[in-house]
């Protein structure tokens, strides 16, 4: 059994790379659209256990890209690559590049928390902090040393504006964030993540712990926010990532299988495994 | 009838499993726990409370050994039965085969200046006629305890005062004004007096520090000198202010008519050293409620007196809160600073789980332990240090390494320190992951997401356990009595000549006083009623200081509720 597993994976491996080498990748995204993100030969380890086999892809500038695959398939891992929030993790190691906006974000010159705020992120349960709703969405401001109330004031509102909140809270700014509903809490965090303006959004399953009425709030939300930021969303709804997306990741037991434009990959997959898992086969 | 049997055993086993034995046996625990508590609670409230209300003067006839009359006046304390044999043992009459108990009456006949004891037993069989003089009148004062008797003259200067119509409303208001002198002079002899050896004691310590230094040029010492003077100066004022108040508080005196060993006797009593003078017997109830809060008030806010036996308690309430305070403001960064480092920056492996079970281990530890341990490294170690290095002025004389309220809220905090390290790293863990990342991920650093929301979550966890320690910190004796603890300490540790606070000064501590007046004072019975209140007073204390820090957290908890699930 184990022998076998082992023998799937460097299989896989191999494939992965003929496969998704950067040549290969040349071509998903047109000409007339501009790169944000490169990975380069992203292999990432969980102590003895590889998580990522030489993942390669570039994310166009102002788009949504999403990553599917089943779970444990290594796209949440992949997604927190992008932040760097692995690093909190004991244990792991990664060879590779990210670069964003050509810069290599795993260079040792490059300062954590900057990069954090370049790179927004909103996780898949809410995770507002015990503070008032402004205070939330304060918080990233203040971290940068922003003081001035009518500063604060004017940003604050712009955030819940535009994370589609604003109507709602507008008159309760003080009231705790906790005592607000799943979905009101989820695109708070987005409000608190776009507060400070960051240039590209990770979106970890962001609307798996909430109703559909919210899941379509916070789907109308991301459609909206494409216009000015770079999106990556991991979910595990296939319908989602069709509604949502410009770019489509198929990611399985840690590769990446298929890389392309959502409508070509959900059309007509390559991969008997992408088009396996896209029809309901498995995972 | 085994099939009854059988059913009985079914309908048992039922019974047992609806669980029912086991809220009976939980409902029993509760409710012995509570009765504990409010018993505890009542026995020494009403022990100790009883002793401030003013109790009517019984005069007592009775027949003494040799079959004559005698009569003595005081309070009625006790009654008791003690057997026959002990009866004809202490007293070394004998008595009829049938009485096999004697009743005896507990006297409170104080006087102790003219009969040695304040008590006498009075068996009832005895007691001839009880009735309670309209005039008796009992006096506190400042020396020898309670007297009991009759108000017969006033003199002023040694002369005999004119009898007014009434005598007790001039006695009254002549108490009045001597009570205000006296007052006047404890402020003079107390602040003024103090204040004034205090600057000279300081004047020493530099003209000593400057001379050590070699550094004692003759300006340097004639300005000292000078300083030196003009406090003489002031001294002498308020030398003469203190002289002319003695002179006036010695002039009136008050004739009392006493019964001493059965028979009536004039003593003379100055009116210098009446604390108070009540008749009881003639006063209604609303007037004994009075007088009760006003004894209340007087045991919280004066200074004790008579080897603490009698007085208040204030240096010892004030010792005890500001100790804990002290303890508090120490225990509580270092415990949190330790716990964030356990929990949220060392690597988790056997050392820290090493060193975390040493730290539960350390509460285990008994608090004499931490006495010497503190009497030990910070009094004569550390203490002694610091006066080599900046107190050497003062010496031989110690500073700091001699027993003071700091070193004893420092070992306070030694003690307690594992209680808040344990609370607060149990509520960092509880402290879920997706915060941290939450704030990691809007580009806060570390110690910014400690700062700004872990700490302010975990807050409500770090006030438990701030509670845990005020608890076992305020009601733990016997460290102290090695690292500061007085029975009598001439000063508070606060005061108004600058720095204000003295953290090397000696305290009374409320602990220490029940032990010091129970066991160790010269008068037992007198100080029993003392040793309740002071009992029910440092548990009110303690639980005053816990209501404090757990509103404080209640409020914390209520902000951070909603993260708990």
């Amino acid at each position: 059994m184990n022998q076998k597993a082992t023998d799937k994976i460097s299989s896989d491996v191999s494939r992965t790379e003929e496969q998704s080498s950067p040549s290969a990748i040349h071509g998903v995204i047109p000409e007339n659209e501009n790169v944000k993100i490169e990975v380069r030969d992203l292999n990432l380890f969980y102590g003895e256990k590889q998580a990522l086999h030489g993942v390669n892809m570039d994310v166009s500038e102002k788009k949504v890209t999403a990553f599917i695959g089943p779970s444990g398939c290594g796209k949440s891992t992949l997604l927190r690559c992008f932040n760097r929030m692995n690093d909190l993790v004991d244990g792991v190691k990664l060879d590779g590049s990210i670069c964003l906006s050509g810069q290599d974000i795993f260079a040792p010159t490059v300062d954590v928390a900057e990069l954090r705020r370049q790179v927004g992120m909103v996780f898949q349960k809410p995770n507002p902090f015990p503070k008032s709703i402004y205070e939330n969405v304060a918080y990233g401001l203040r971290l940068q040393g922003v003081n001035k109330k009518y500063i604060l004031d004017e940003r604050v509102e712009w955030a819940l504006k535009s994370a589609a909140i604003w109507d709602e809270v507008k008159d309760r700014l003080d009231d705790n964030a906790m005592g607000l509903s799943g979905g009101q809490q989820q695109r708070l965090v987005i409000a608190r993540a776009i507060a400070i303006k960051p240039e590209v959004l990770l979106l970890d399953e962001p609307a798996s712990a909430l109703d559909p009425i919210s899941t379509l709030k916070i789907e109308e939300l991301i459609y909206e926010l494409k216009s000015d930021y770079t999106i990556l969303i991991v979910t595990h709804n296939m319908q989602q990532a069709a509604r949502v997306s410009d770019y489509t990741a198929f990611m399985y037991m840690g590769d990446l299988v298929e890389f392309g434009s959502t409508d070509r990959l959900f059309t007509n997959p390559t991969e008997k495994q992408t088009e396996d898992y896209i029809t309901g086969r498995y995972g | 009838m085994s099939s009854t049997g059988h059913k009985k055993e079914s309908s048992f086993s039922l019974w047992w499993k609806s669980g029912n034995p086991m809220v009976w046996v939980n409902a029993g625990a509760v409710s012995i726990c509570l009765i504990m508590v409010f018993g505890l609670l009542g026995l020494i409230a009403a022990r100790g409370g009883g002793h401030f209300w003013p109790k009517d003067i019984l005069s007592v006839e009775y027949k003494t050994a040799d079959g004559s009359v005698s009569r003595v006046i005081g309070e009625w304390i006790d009654t008791d039965v003690i057997s026959r044999v002990r009866y004809e043992e202490s007293t070394g009459e004998t008595l009829p085969e049938e009485a096999l108990q004697v009743e005896r009456w507990m006297i409170k006949v104080g006087n102790r200046d003219q009969t040695g004891a304040d008590f006498q037993w009075i068996p009832r069989f005895k007691v001839l006629k009880v009735d309670e003089p309209v005039h008796a009148v009992a006096v506190e004062r400042t020396e020898w305890g309670t007297l009991f008797g009759e108000l017969k003259s006033l003199s002023e200067n040694g002369a005999t005062v004119k009898t007014p119509e009434d005598l007790w409303a001039e006695f009254e208001a002549r108490l009045d004004r001597t009570i205000g002198l006296r007052d006047a002079i404890h402020r003079l002899e107390k602040k003024d007096i103090g204040r004034v050896n205090y600057q000279l004691e300081k004047l020493r310590l530099k003209r000593r520090g400057l001379e050590l230094d070699k550094q004692a040029s003759p300006e340097n010492l004639k300005e000292i000198a000078e300083k030196e003077a003009e406090q003489q100066q002031i001294y002498k004022v308020i030398q003469d202010k203190l002289a002319a108040l003695y002179n006036q508080i010695e002039r009136d005196s008050a004739q009392f008519e006493i019964v001493n060993a059965g028979k009536l006797k004039t003593v003379e009593i100055p009116l210098s050293v009446i604390v108070n003078a009540i008749k009881p017997n003639i006063m209604g109830v609303g007037e004994k409620l009075l007088e009760y809060f006003v004894n209340l008030y007087h045991f919280f806010v004066d200074d004790p007196r008579e080897a603490n036996t009698e007085g208040g308690i204030f240096p010892a309430i004030f010792g005890t809160i500001m100790m804990v305070l002290l303890m508090t403001v120490m225990v509580t960064p270092f415990g949190v600073i330790a716990a964030v480092y356990l929990r949220e920056y060392a690597t988790q492996g056997p050392m820290i789980r090493m060193i975390r079970i040493a730290v539960n281990n350390l509460a285990g530890v008994p608090s004499i332990v931490y006495g010497v341990f503190g009497l030990g490294f910070f009094v004569y170690f550390l203490g002694g240090n610091i006066d080599d290095l900046f107190f050497s002025a003062a010496k031989p004389a110690p500073t700091l390494g001699t027993p003071g309220i700091m070193w004893a809220a420092l070992t306070l905090a030694i003690m307690t320190v594992p209680v808040v390290i344990v609370s607060t790293e149990e509520g960092l863990t509880r402290i879920p992951r997706s915060i941290r990342e939450g704030s990691l991920a809007l580009g806060a650093t570390r110690f910014e997401t400690l700062r700004k929301v872990i700490l302010p979550m975990a807050s409500p966890s770090i006030m438990t356990g701030v509670i845990l320690a005020i608890a076992r910190a305020a009601g733990e004796v016997a460290p102290l009595m090695l690292v500061g603890v007085v029975k009598l300490a001439p000063d508070l540790p606060m005061d108004g000549n600058f720095p204000f606070i003295h953290l090397e000064r000696k305290f009374m501590h409320l602990g220490f006083h029940i032990y010091d007046v129970g066991f160790q004072s010269p008068n037992v019975e007198v100080a029993r009623p003392l040793v309740y209140a002071t009992s029910f007073l440092l548990v009110l204390v303690i639980i005053f200081l816990n209501l404090a820090v757990i509103l404080m957290r209640n409020r914390l908890r209520e902000r951070y509720r909603s993260m708990e699930n």
